[in-house]
Formats: structure tokens, C-alpha cells, sequence
């Protein structure tokens, strides 16, 4: 089982994705932006960070990494997908997630521990959780604030492609969404950081393993 | 005309405007003794960097010296005169830290002066081959509704984060305090840790005929020229200053891939010696790596990468641009450095080479511009024994009467809590990342930052930053040592053992005879107390002009205390964790009001006699604070010291929302014994298992320890005094700095 977590130049949080797909288990994968070889993994984690500083709309430069053709190519083929933070923008710039991610509404950056409440237990990342689960994962960033169309935020509430709400909307997000998937449900984007709230010692308890562990069951079974 | 060493010498009257560099009278003549010549322009701007008080430390090295006598004990691998202090922690690992003013830049330009405050201490980490792993921030503003500090404090807040958070830096701690005495001064000193294997450390110094001199990451640009010589070797006019170009703009992106693409090179062993470009850019990274290498050198400096081409030799030898740093590379090296810089996207460039004889020659298209002996920049400069005297107005302040004292109520003590220096610093910490790494254990609100260096083992550290100018403007000697008394009481309080310190001394004008004693007090205070608590000095920064309009601010020594772990599991928080559980109070409480928290936010009154110092007792507290953590014996600690006992009841009690039950004993009335400021106290909770055991450990190593209490309910307490709900509390705590700074 091996997870790949992409390093882009000014990714930070990608140590820390490796060490949570290490504590569920998985082999986790470094993975280089200028390398188009996704080196065989079975899914991929696109890490929190500020890629190429995000001068410029964040994710916005990332999207045209070379490893982000061939990521799009097998996203579109089923392969499991999850960007966090810095990855929920650089997916929605590559528009495998539809919207974007704005300035915080404060226009401050924010960080602290966030409750969120599961939406949709049925993407390849979150079978590990109740629907309705309220479980609580650090938020920390200065663009997190969800925004789409109407049309596009009642299709995503429609199809049940919300996963995760905030109890207590922390950026202004619209319809206080935290993440989303996209209609087959491999790929998902979440603002706040599950891979950041996997063990007593550090962080907020133990509550954002359950993606982790829900990819690795998806992908054993 | 570009003025070459051929040109000085052929105009040798020619005036020079050293006084505009900030160079005196006595200075220029050295150098022209020094050089048998006058300086050309570019030799005149290195000297007036260099020699500056910022470099040169000229006006506090003869007091520094106290620093290198105290024993250094068996950990300290470099000690102070590196970039920074190196400290063995055990498993193969050396830690290295420093804490670094930018006060002017910040005041001038709030978000970039704090930014690359951030940017140029990180640098100082990983120029000696540690991976920066934390950062902490020790700031110091105007009174908190004061216009001034409203224009400040939102921009240095956010350039801190906005730095930090893009390094991938976790913000553990630090201190935000509020006293006219920086309005028009504030401080801004920031801290960086870095970890790395014992055998990757880094030093400075250019070696080996041949080697090639690498300038790493940013263009050099306009920005910065004149920050360390006029700006933060000057004191500020009442109309403030106006050099906002004398301030560095920072890219943490490009630091971050500096960062990376240096630690690879450290790993694959590819550099002799490197240098970080921060205050002084590359006069200084040229001159002290051919001095410490005791080299000759010639650089080139028509290939330096620039951002204006239009630059001339001086500007770029002034430049402060952010995010550079200066390797020596053997030629054989040089591919594998330049293609692990291209890998990062780091701009690379060869610009000179290390040569025989013991002489830096500085080219501009082929003709020399400087040629000197790189130690008369480094080494030679001036060293004044500056004159002292002891405050005329101390003795009138010392002897003032304090406020009469009132009686401890529910009101006075949601006054006390909403007050701007002892309210919540919610505001301030949430726009930090206080967990990128993976690796915090322990960050605000706690007493100190823990962070794991090893997942394996559980190795880790605890660093904790305290000042307090109040104090130290009473009695400078006591205020530097309650300084250390209170970071070192902090990091005990986690659990770590204390066994390092680094400091920062904010002071105003060592022109000012005054300030001159007030900064040999607190100097002469803190090295007898590092000596006492075997914390030796590893490195730090002065920073002196720090006052406005000929008034200096109270002088405010701040003091970073390291602490280890060999298994951070063991860490105490500060936060009460059940209910039923025994409160205890460690030390010995006074009538020590002097300088507290109380007097001013209550009274604006600053008199007597700051808290006694007693650095056995604080030995003894922490040895005692040490071993309940490590026999599991404590379920929270907290120091006790800015607004007293009620204070540590408030911030234990709301952090996980459990009250407290207290009975105050008898003797001293109820308000002494919460507002008093006694060092060497604490306030702990035990489980009522082990109650008994921690007691006994208590009497028996002849630590005073007097129960006062139960964690129990939703509301703090103190019979026959008051009580509050722990919701009322919360948001007396919370409102003020929201309501300030929006």
C-alpha cells in the first residue's frame, strides 16, 4: 500500500502527510513536483504549504507542475486524490474540484483546533467516520474561505459532495463548507488538516487518522 | 567616476562623509591609520558597517566578557562569536539557538521589519547546519489603546506570521506586553531553534587557497542599504523616522527553498565554511569569512546577481536583501552545489575565490574598489569603555510608597484578567502555525514550548522567552535575574531540565551614561545567575538606541531559557485536567507588589522594589517540578509571576474549563496572596493518589508547600474572597485584545 505525497517547492505540511499515512499504515511516497513518474503509488496526498510562496492565487502556479499531468490524468481514472489545505486550492485550480479558495473573510490568517462535522462517509477517504461525526482537526490559513456560484453550491449540497462542514465558520467559507469531493468521490479537498490531529502527543487528538485509515481499507479491499 | 583604491590613493584629501555613515571623527582617523590611506567609498560603507554598534558590539563588549567566564558545562559544542550557540542533547543531535532584535525596522515598517526579523534569525539557525525546527516571538508595544501601537501591532503580528507560516515554522511561544515606556520603540526580538546530527555543524570561516566564494539565493537589491549603521545604530527623533528604505523587504518562499537546498548540500558535506547575509549583507558574510578563516580573498563584485543594474559597488556591498548566504566550495564541489541549487530553484553564482596572504580585494570590472585586511573590519574595530551612572531619579523611585491595598474582590480580579498585559493573547497566537512539523507537544498558552525532536525516543526541548522592563527598571541587576528566574522556572515547570540561555538586551542610548549602568547592572545580574543555575550563555544580541526623543526605554533584558526531555510523553501542561484533584502551592508568598501587575494596570504606578531574587530556591522548585514530571506525580504546573497567584488560578482553571476550590491559609491578606509577584513559586495540581508522595518529596528536599485547594465545578473560588464563573471569567479574559485590534 503506498501513499505518495507530492513536494512542491514551498510545500510544508508534507512530512507531516507522510507521517499520518505512515501511522495508518500505508508506505508513504515522496513524490516531486517536476517528476511526472507517480512511482506506482496507489493514492496521492497533496500537501498543506504555500507552493511557489502563493504570490499569485494560491495553487495557481502548482497546478502546472509536471507531476500535475499526470495526477489529473489518473484522477480522472479513479486514482484516490486528497489535497489538504495548500492541496484543497491547487485542486481546485486544476478543476478537479469545482470553486475556489479565497482570502479569509477576517482577512487574518487563522489557526486553531476546528470542529467539523462529516457530511458524507462514503468517499474513498472518510468510511472511516459516522455521517454526522463531529470530530475536531487543527485549521491554520490566510486563504481558506470556500467560495462557488449558487448553482454550483446547491449541486454540491444536492449530490452530497460536501464532506465536512464547520461547526463555527472560522474564514467565511460559504455554506460554512471545510471540503468536498468530486462526483465519483476519489478525489477530495479539505481546508482544515486531518493529518495534523493523528496522535495524542501533538495535536488535537487522534481524529483526523480516519482518512488515512479509510484509504488504506479502500484500497486493501 | 567609480572611486577605485587607485583613485583614493591618488586623491588622498578628497573629504569622505564618514559622519553620514554614522562613523565619529576619532573612527574615520583610525581607518585612515589602519588602511595608510583614505578609505574609498566602498571601504568607507564597509567600515561604517562594520564598525557600527549593531556589528561591533563596541559599547557592550567589555560587559559581554562576564558572559564567556561562566562555566560552560559539557553540552556547549560552539559558544558565543559563531552565528550561534550549539548545544549537545544527547542521541546524536545538537541543538543551536539565538534570539535577535529588529525593533527600528519593525517601527518604520511594521510587517517587513518583523518578516525578516522571522527570515534573518532563521538564517543565523541554518547557517550553522541545523534544520530550523521552531520560532518564538518576544514583543513589546505601546500602551494597547494607543494610536501608535494600533499602527504597529497588526503589521507585526501578521509579518511574523505571514514569514513564519510560509517557512513551515511552528510559533511555540513568546510574549506580548503593552507599556508606554516602547510607544515610538517597540521591541520585536525574535528566536529560531534548529536540530542537526553533532557532525553537520557549520562554521564560518573561508579556507583553502582556491576555494571558490558562492553567493546563494536572492538578487541583491536596493533595499536595506543603511539598516544596521543609521538605523539600528541610532535612536529615534519625536516625529519618528522616515527611512523606510533603510527597512529589508522579505520572500520567505525563496528562504524556504534556500533552507532546503542548503541542508542538502550540509548532508552531501559540499561547503568548508558558510556565512547567512542579514544586517551588513555582504560586507559583513565577505569579511568575516575571510577573517575567521584568516584568508585572503577576492571577490568580484560585477557578478553578483542584481535586481537593478544600475547598482554601484557600495550599494551592493551595503544591500540588506533577504535571503542570501555565502558558502565556500572547493572547486571539485562546485558542480554538485550549483546543481543541487538549480534542483531547489537557487539562483547560484561563483564571485570570488579564497587566495594567499591575508588581504580582502573587492573588484569591480577588473579595478580593486576595497583592498583590506579583512580582521581591521572585523576584528579592529573600536571598543568603548563607555561612561556610567547610576540614575538620578532611582532612589526616589525605589523609596515610593505603593498604592494602598485594596481588597481582593470578584471585580478586581475581572479587571485584573481583562487588562491588556494579563488578558488573553488569542488575537495574537491564531495567526501563527503553531503545529507545521508535526512535532509541537506543548505551545501557547503553556509556560513554555515543547517541541519532539526525535519520534523515535521522545527527545525533545522546552524553551521559554521572559522579560520584564518594570523591573529591571527598578533594579536592573534583580530585573535581569527575575528575567531568567522566570524563563528558567517555565521550562521547569514543563518538566525539562534548564541547561541553556540565550538573550536579548534591549536598551536605550549607550551614550546615555544611565542606560550605560542600567545595561552593566543587568549584565553583571545575569551572569551571576546564569553561573548560579549552570545556564551558560550560548549567544544573543544587544540592541541599544532604543529610545525616542532622548528618552530610553525601561531597560528590558529578555531571556530564553532551553530545557531537554529525554521523552516529551512526560510533559506537564499548565491546564488543570480533572476534577478532584489537590492544588498546591510551591515557595513562599510575600507582600512583593513593587513593579507588579497590579500597581500599574490598577494604578499606573511603577516604585519600590521588585520581587527578591533567590536563585536557590528557584533551583530547588524547579529540581522539584522536574521529578514530578518524571515520576508522573503532576497533572499541570504553572509558574507563578505576572499578576500572581490569581493569575495562574485563571489561566489553569479556563484551559480545559475545570474550577477550582481554594482556601487561602491564614496570615497575609487574601489580596497579597493573589496579587503578589514573589519569584520562585508555582502552582500545581496533583492527583489525590499521589498527593501524599509529592508532599513527602516536598518536605523532604525543604520545599515550602502549602495546599490551598481542589480543582472541582465550573467556577473559580476563593472561600470568603470570591467567586466567578468560569464563562464570565472567559470572556473578561478573552474580550480585550479583539475589542482593541479587531
Amino acid at each position: 500500500m503506498k501513499i505518495g505525497v507530492v513536494t512542491f517547492p514551498g510545500s510544508l505540511d508534507d512530512r507531516d502527510a507522510q507521517r499520518a499515512a505512515r501511522y495508518a499504515g500505508a508506505e508513504a511516497v515522496p513524490l516531486w513536483h517536476a517528476d511526472a513518474d507517480l512511482h506506482g503509488v496507489d493514492a496521492v496526498v497533496l500537501p498543506g504549504g504555500f507552493s511557489y510562496g502563493d504570490y499569485l492565487r494560491c495553487g495557481a502556479i502548482a497546478r502546472f507542475a509536471k507531476v500535475m499531468d499526470t495526477l489529473v490524468e489518473q484522477a480522472h481514472n479513479g486514482l484516490p486524490v486528497l489535497g489538504i489545505c495548500n492541496g484543497f486550492q491547487v485542486l481546485c485550480e486544476s478543476h478537479l474540484l469545482p470553486g475556489a479558495l479565497t482570502r479569509n473573510q477576517h482577512l487574518h490568517f487563522i489557526h486553531r483546533d476546528q470542529p467539523l462535522r462529516i457530511a458524507n462517509n462514503r468517499t474513498a477517504w472518510t468510511t472511516a467516520y459516522d455521517e454526522g461525526q463531529v470530530i475536531t482537526v487543527p485549521v491554520k490559513n490566510g486563504e481558506g474561505r470556500y467560495v462557488a456560484d449558487p448553482a454550483t453550491l446547491d449541486a454540491l449540497e444536492a449530490n452530497g459532495q460536501v464532506i465536512a462542514y464547520y461547526q463555527g465558520n472560522p474564514n467565511g467559507s460559504m455554506r460554512d463548507i471545510a471540503g468536498i469531493t468530486n462526483e465519483r468521490g476519489n478525489v477530495v479537498g479539505i481546508m482544515p488538516h486531518p493529518e495534523h490531529a493523528i496522535e495524542d502527543l501533538c495535536g488535537p487528538g487522534t481524529d483526523g487518522l480516519g482518512f488515512f485509515t479509510s484509504i488504506v481499507k479502500a484500497l486493501v479491499s | 567616476m567609480m572611486d577605485t583604491v587607485k583613485n583614493a590613493q591618488a586623491t588622498p584629501d578628497e573629504e569622505m562623509p564618514y559622519a553620514d555613515l554614522g562613523l565619529r571623527e576619532e573612527e574615520y582617523a583610525s581607518i585612515r591609520e589602519l588602511l595608510g590611506r583614505r578609505p574609498t567609498a566602498a571601504e568607507l560603507a564597509m567600515y561604517s558597517i562594520m564598525w557600527s554598534e549593531h556589528c561591533s558590539y563596541k559599547s557592550s563588549k567589555v560587559h559581554l566578557k562576564q558572559f564567556s567566564s561562566i562555566p560552560k558545562g559539557n553540552r556547549m559544542l560552539v559558544g558565543m562569536g559563531e552565528n550561534a550557540g550549539v548545544v549537545d542533547v544527547g542521541e546524536g543531535l545538537a541543538v543551536t539557538f539565538k534570539v535577535e532584535s529588529h525593533n527600528h525596522p519593525s517601527y518604520v515598517e511594521p510587517y517587513q521589519g518583523a518578516a525578516t526579523g522571522i527570515g534573518g534569525i532563521v538564517r543565523d539557525i541554518l547557517t550553522m547546519g541545523a534544520r530550523p525546527v521552531l520560532v518564538m516571538d518576544p514583543l513589546r508595544f505601546g500602551d494597547a489603546d494607543h494610536p501608535d501601537t494600533l499602527r504597529v501591532l497588526p503589521g507585526i503580528v501578521a509579518g511574523i506570521g505571514g514569514y513564519g507560516n510560509c517557512l513551515g515554522l511552528p510559533n511555540v511561544g513568546g510574549e506580548v506586553v503593552f507599556d508606554p515606556t516602547y510607544q515610538g520603540n517597540p521591541l520585536v526580538n525574535a528566536l529560531c531553534l534548529g536540530v542537526m546530527p553533532t557532525d553537520r555543524i557549520q562554521l564560518s570561516a573561508a579556507r583553502g587557497v582556491g576555494n571558490v566564494v558562492v553567493l546563494l539565493g536572492a538578487k541583491t537589491g536596493r533595499d536595506g542599504i543603511g539598516g544596521v549603521s543609521v538605523l539600528a545604530s541610532a535612536t529615534f527623533e519625536a516625529d519618528g523616522p522616515a527611512n523606510r528604505p533603510a527597512v529589508q523587504v522579505g520572500d520567505p518562499f525563496t528562504e524556504k527553498l534556500l533552507i532546503e537546498a542548503c541542508l542538502e548540500i550540509f548532508d552531501a558535506k559540499l561547503v568548508e565554511g558558510i556565512q547567512d547575509l542579514g544586517g551588513a549583507g555582504l560586507t559583513c558574510a565577505l569579511t568575516e569569512t575571510s577573517a575567521a578563516g584568516k584568508s585572503g580573498m577576492v571577490a568580484h563584485l560585477d557578478r553578483v546577481p542584481l535586481r537593478e543594474a544600475t547598482m554601484d559597488p557600495t550599494e551592493i556591498l551595503a544591500s540588506e536583501s533577504q535571503e542570501r548566504m555565502l558558502a565556500i566550495v572547493t572547486p571539485d564541489n562546485l558542480p554538485k552545489v550549483l546543481a543541487i541549487a538549480e534542483k531547489w530553484g537557487v539562483i547560484a553564482t561563483a564571485i570570488g575565490e579564497v587566495v594567499e596572504g591575508d588581504r580582502l580585494q573587492i573588484l569591480w570590472h577588473g579595478e580593486a574598489v576595497v583592498d583590506v585586511v579583512p580582521g581591521s573590519l572585523a576584528d579592529d574595530g573600536p571598543v568603548y569603555h563607555r561612561p556610567m551612572q547610576r540614575p538620578a531619579d532611582l532612589d526616589s523611585l525605589q523609596s515610593q510608597a505603593l498604592p494602598a491595598y485594596p481588597e481582593a474582590t470578584t471585580e478586581l480580579l475581572l479587571q485584573m484578567v481583562a487588562s491588556p498585559n494579563l488578558c488573553s493573547r488569542r488575537w495574537v497566537v491564531e495567526q501563527y502555525d503553531r503545529i507545521v512539523m508535526g512535532n509541537s507537544v506543548l505551545a501557547w498558552p503553556e509556560d513554555a514550548g515543547v517541541v519532539r525532536l526525535s519520534e523515535e525516543t521522545g527527545l525533545g526541548i522546552a524553551l521559554a522567552t521572559d522579560g520584564n522592563g518594570r523591573y529591571t527598571r527598578l533594579d536592573p541587576f534583580a530585573g535581569a535575574q527575575l528575567a531568567l528566574a522566570e524563563a528558567y522556572r517555565n521550562v521547569a515547570a514543563t518538566g525539562a531540565v534548564p541547561i541553556a540561555v540565550t538573550d536579548c538586551l534591549n536598551f536605550g542610548s549607550p551614550e546615555d551614561p544611565e542606560v550605560m549602568w542600567q545595561f552593566a547592572e543587568a549584565t553583571r545580574g545575569l551572569a551571576e545567575a546564569c553561573a548560579y543555575l549552570e545556564t551558560p550563555v550560548t549567544g544573543g544580541n544587544v540592541s541599544f538606541y532604543n529610545s525616542t526623543a532622548g528618552t530610553p526605554i525601561n531597560p528590558t533584558p529578555v531571556v530564553g531559557v532551553l530545557g531537554l526531555f529525554d521523552d516529551v510523553a512526560r510533559r506537564t501542561p499548565m491546564g488543570f485536567q480533572e476534577e478532584g484533584a489537590t492544588l498546591l502551592l510551591l515557595g513562599d508568598t510575600a507582600d512583593e507588589l513593587g513593579g507588579s501587575e497590579w500597581a500599574w494596570a490598577m494604578h499606573r504606578h511603577l516604585g519600590g522594589r521588585p520581587p527578591r531574587v533567590d536563585l536557590a530556591r528557584e533551583k530547588l522548585l524547579a529540581e522539584v517540578l522536574i521529578a514530578g514530571s518524571r515520576d508522573g506525580m503532576l497533572d499541570s504546573a504553572h509558574d507563578l509571576s505576572d499578576g500572581g497567584l490569581a493569575q495562574a488560578l485563571v489561566e489553569s482553571c479556563l484551559d480545559k474549563g475545570i474550577g477550582a476550590r481554594v482556601v487561602l491559609p491564614a496570615g497575609l491578606s487574601p489580596f497579597v496572596q493573589l496579587f503578589s509577584e514573589s519569584a520562585g513559586r508555582a502552582l500545581v495540581s496533583v492527583p489525590r493518589s499521589e498527593e501524599l508522595r509529592f508532599t513527602e518529596m516536598c518536605s523532604a528536599r525543604g520545599l515550602p508547600c502549602t495546599r490551598i485547594g481542589v480543582t472541582d465545578g465550573t467556577a473559580l473560588a476563593v472561600q470568603d474572597v470570591l467567586t466567578v464563573g468560569l464563562d464570565e471569567l472567559r470572556i473578561a479574559y478573552e474580550a480585550t485584545l479583539p475589542a482593541l485590534f479587531g
